[in-house]
């Protein structure tokens, strides 16, 4: 061998010694990483989770709850949809929470839980949630995780924007995706930009119960209007809320409102509008709306309609709202922990727009105007601009914070959350998310004190990332440690439903509060039944009710004579027990609703109307002691006007 | 009696005021259903639960084992109980008083019989609960098995781990009986030739 030829086959051996060990390094490197990531986001067995996440359950209508950083479901908690699994909107003290001015309806879309907050950090005590579809907002009792309160919005079409709160709870606001006719009307389509019209409505909370009310709405342009986010600590006082269709198609929207090079960040003055009402200049207008409160000690929903609602007109009212000039169609916009940012994704753009609150202050008293939109003034954009995040990955939405200066960005078509420098503008990180993400929620990120750990992405594609479930395939959450200067994949988890946006918060603000009985000597249901001895059946023409109890390991009554055909029976299961994790179920044959559940000190009624004649069992379905099996009871269902007498 | 026998007995019988503010005993069953523990306290004139609804819940558990229910107010010692301490207050501060070297035994006396005989009461209590078993409903039936709850001490039952122990209010009788007798001790020795 010539010396030419072993510098070759001393070159070859180099390249594939180089191959070889690339190859080598690729297997390797995510076997280390996830070893790495394994510990970061492993809870042991009985410790808990440092936080909690709430997950908007999107077309399930549910919120989700789990725990970070493991990724583990704890509860799914029935909101928009009705839920089988415990009765919820089929039980009779349940269903009017569903109730509309369309009626009952069994299902809506739920995009974005929204914590209730003191002095702009959550606080723990409620959770707020958004039906898309049907206009409404619902608050969870973070002490009981069950759905508390559900409002109608009225004069809305796709409830988005919504429900995003101010520092203090005082309001939760909505803002219409679609807009409509105002009162709504048979008009023709084509007349959309004579006769549609959004709102922007706030709904007052009351800071003792939670209790809702809309306090008013404001008539605003027929855009669509988006995402929202209320101000704080400076800007406290102040709602933005962004809006697109600033062209006002009606028809291919994909194309015809995508067309102007800026939409709109719609700034509102909330403190000026409380003012004008004290002033009289609301305008009392039709809008139909239920409200849906569940009452504590009767455990029943009650429904109460309103008709009217006060309307603010921005033409009556100066200084209310002012439109922000914002590039392409802006999706999310979000307030910087100290207030003083604001920062609108546009979802078309290559770039983020971050306006000044301060700037927007002087621009406004400067009167820096370019013109008027609808008769509301639109601010000159160089006026109000602080900064453009450049290069930010395209179809940028929503912006969260850490509390250190830095902001995190979802790049929806590059896939991949942006860290950047809060000030400077600078990207000073990227990871991929997989795939396609939507919202991403850093525990208070959208508050004024994150607690910058961990960020969920809240991908829209899942594609590979899990064992195939066939067509249908669950939505992907990933946890990404942000604690260091680089972030860290660490998990990968499903998910129900869609979640848009997530909330979290540290599980010491909840967890401690926590109800683990209803107190029995505070059960006030009507149909309650305190103690075996007052169990009993009772006859009211063909409405047979069964007072029932339950308690380990027996109903009382278990047998039960003299039901007919064509009679409604009403099963009022009270559960006896006062220890924690008994609830007792509650199921029927041929019941066409659904079983109950009944928590510890509660009352639930299952309405049944037996079709049959025949002797038909009941049982318990929540296994709840080593004689479960043997919970069960009898029903005798007689012909119709037979003699046999009302027995158990 | 001496001087300071006096005031040792003084106190000794105001210690007993303690049982009137706290429970004499605490009987804690632990369990994998029950990670958080049940509990009981007797009283000097009732017996209830650690948390609110302990009592109610150990009931439910003990059904199923055929035991019978506590009802605090079906026995009768926690109705004679108030009674006889209040006497052994109020004579233990008046021989204090008075001084009386022979009531001061006599009261002593009295006082052991009714710790021993109490002691003994609640043996029997606990051996009735643990014994008198109502094997026609009881779902669990296990040959050769009782629950009787041990006096002092722990004893695992089944799933269940009990343990009994006098509580704070108990530990004042004790120390209440203990001090009479070392006031007893010190007037005796006060006699003797120095």
């Amino acid at each position: 061998m010539n010396k030419t030829m072993m510098r070759v086959v001393g070159v070859i051996l180099v390249i594939a010694t180089f191959l070889l060990i690339s190859e080598c390094a690729k297997k390797d490197k995510p076997i280390l990483g996830s070893s790495d990531a394994a510990s970061a986001v492993y809870v042991a067995p009985g410790d808990y989770d440092e936080f909690y996440s709430f997950m908007s359950g999107g077309f399930s209508g549910q919120v989700s709850v789990y725990g970070l950083p493991s990724g583990r479901l704890f509860k799914q908690i029935p909101v928009f949809s009705v839920f089988p699994e415990n009765g919820y909107g089929f039980t009779e003290e349940t269903k009017s929470m569903l109730q509309t001015t369309f009626g009952q309806i069994p299902w809506d879309d739920a995009h974005h839980p929204e914590l209730s907050q003191t002095d702009g950090v959550p606080d723990g005590r409620w959770l707020f949630i958004n039906a898309n579809n049907t206009p409404r907002v619902a608050r969870i009792d973070l002490k009981t995780f069950e759905t508390a309160e559900i409002i109608e919005i009225p004069n809305s079409g796709g409830n988005h924007g919504s429900p995003f709160i101010t520092q203090n709870t005082e309001y939760v606001v909505a803002s219409t995706r679609f807009s409509v006719p105002i009162p709504q009307r048979d008009v023709s389509i084509d007349t959309y930009k004579e006769n549609f019209n959004g709102t922007l409505t706030f709904i007052k909370v009351n800071p003792d119960d939670g209790a809702m009310n809309i306090k008013f709405q404001i008539l605003v342009p027929g855009y669509d209007y988006d995402l929202a986010h209320a101000g704080k600590g400076p800007s406290h006082g102040w709602a933005f809320f962004t809006c697109y269709n600033t062209e006002q198609a009606n028809t291919l929207l994909e194309v015809n409102a995508s067309k102007n090079d800026k939409d709109f960040i719609a700034a509102v003055n909330w403190k000026l509008a409380e003012k004008y009402l004290a002033e009289g200049k609301g305008k009392t207008s039709p809008g139909e709306h239920y409200n849906n409160r569940m009452d504590h000690s009767t455990h029943s929903s009650v429904s109460k309609l309103t008709k009217t609602v006060l309307v603010l007109d921005p033409a009556d009212c100066p200084g209310l709202i002012y439109y922000m000039p914002t590039p392409k169609s802006p999706h999310g916009v979000d307030i910087d922990p100290s207030g003083e940012y604001i920062v609108g994704g546009g979802k078309l753009a290559a770039v983020v727009s971050v306006h000044s609150f301060s700037k927007m202050l002087k621009a406004i008293e400067e009167k820096k105007f370019i013109g008027d939109a609808g008769g509301i003034p639109v601010l000159d954009y160089d006026a109000t601009i602080a900064g453009e995040v450049t290069n930010v990955g395209l179809g940028p939405l929503h912006t969260e914070f850490d509390g250190n200066g830095y902001a995190y960005t979802s790049a929806f078509i590059t896939s991949e959350v942006v860290k950047w420098k809060l000030g400077t503008w600078e990207i000073v990180d990227r990871i991929p998310s997989y795939y396609s993400i939507g919202h991403l929620m850093i525990p208070g990120g959208d508050s004024r004190k994150p607690w910058g750990k961990y960020l969920v992405a809240l991908n829209k594609m899942t594609k590979d990332r899990y064992l195939s479930t066939g067509p249908e395939l669950a939505h992907a959450a990933q946890l990404i440690d942000i604690s260091g200067e680089k972030m860290k994949l660490l998990l990968d988890f499903p998910t129900i439903g869609e979640p848009h946006y997530a909330q979290g918060i540290p599980a010491d603000l909840i967890h401690p509060n926590t109800t683990k009985i209803y107190e029995l000597e505070h059960n006030m249901h009507p149909y309650r039944t305190l103690s075996e001895k007052e169990a009993r059946v009772e006859r009211k023409g063909n409405e047979v009710h069964v007072y029932m109890t339950t308690i380990r390991t027996h109903f009382k009554p278990d047998n039960i004579e003299g039901v007919q055909v064509g009679d409604v029976v009403y099963f009022h299961v009270t559960n006896l027990e006062q220890d924690w994790d008994i609830p007792h179920g509650f199921a029927m044959q041929g019941a066409i609703n659904s079983e109950l559940l009944v928590m510890p000190g509660a009352t639930n009624t299952l309405r049944w109307e037996p079709q049959r004649v025949g002797v038909f069992p009941f049982y318990c379905t929540d296994f709840c002691s080593a004689l479960h099996q043997e919970m069960q009871g009898y029903v005798r269902v007689s012909p119709k006007g037979s003699k046999v007498p009302i027995s158990f | 009696m001496n001087k300071n026998s006096r005031w040792i007995l003084a106190a000794g019988a105001l210690l007993l005021v303690g049982t009137f503010l706290f429970p004499l005993w605490s009987i804690t069953v632990e369990a994998p259903q029950y990670p958080e523990g049940l509990g009981i306290y007797i009283h000097i004139n009732t017996v209830d639960g650690h948390a609110k609804n302990d009592l109610k819940n150990l009931n439910i558990v003990n059904h199923y084992i055929g035991m019978q229910e506590i009802v605090p107010e079906s026995i009768p010692e926690l109705k004679y109980m108030p009674p006889i301490v209040v006497f052994l207050i109020v004579s233990g501060l008046l021989v204090a008083w008075k001084g009386g070297k022979k009531t001061l035994y006599a009261w002593l006396a009295f006082f052991s019989l009714v710790a021993v005989i109490g002691l003994i009461d609640f043996y029997l209590w606990n051996y009735d609960f643990g014994h008198n078993l109502d094997t026609e409903h009881a779902a669990i039936q296990i040959e050769g098995m009782t629950y009787q709850p041990p006096l002092f001490g722990t004893k695992t039952m089944l799933n269940f781990v009990t343990t009994s122990l006098p509580a704070l209010g108990g530990i004042f009788a004790f120390l209440s009986i203990f001090m009479g007798f070392l006031s007893a001790f010190l007037s005796w020795r006060g006699k003797q030739p120095v």
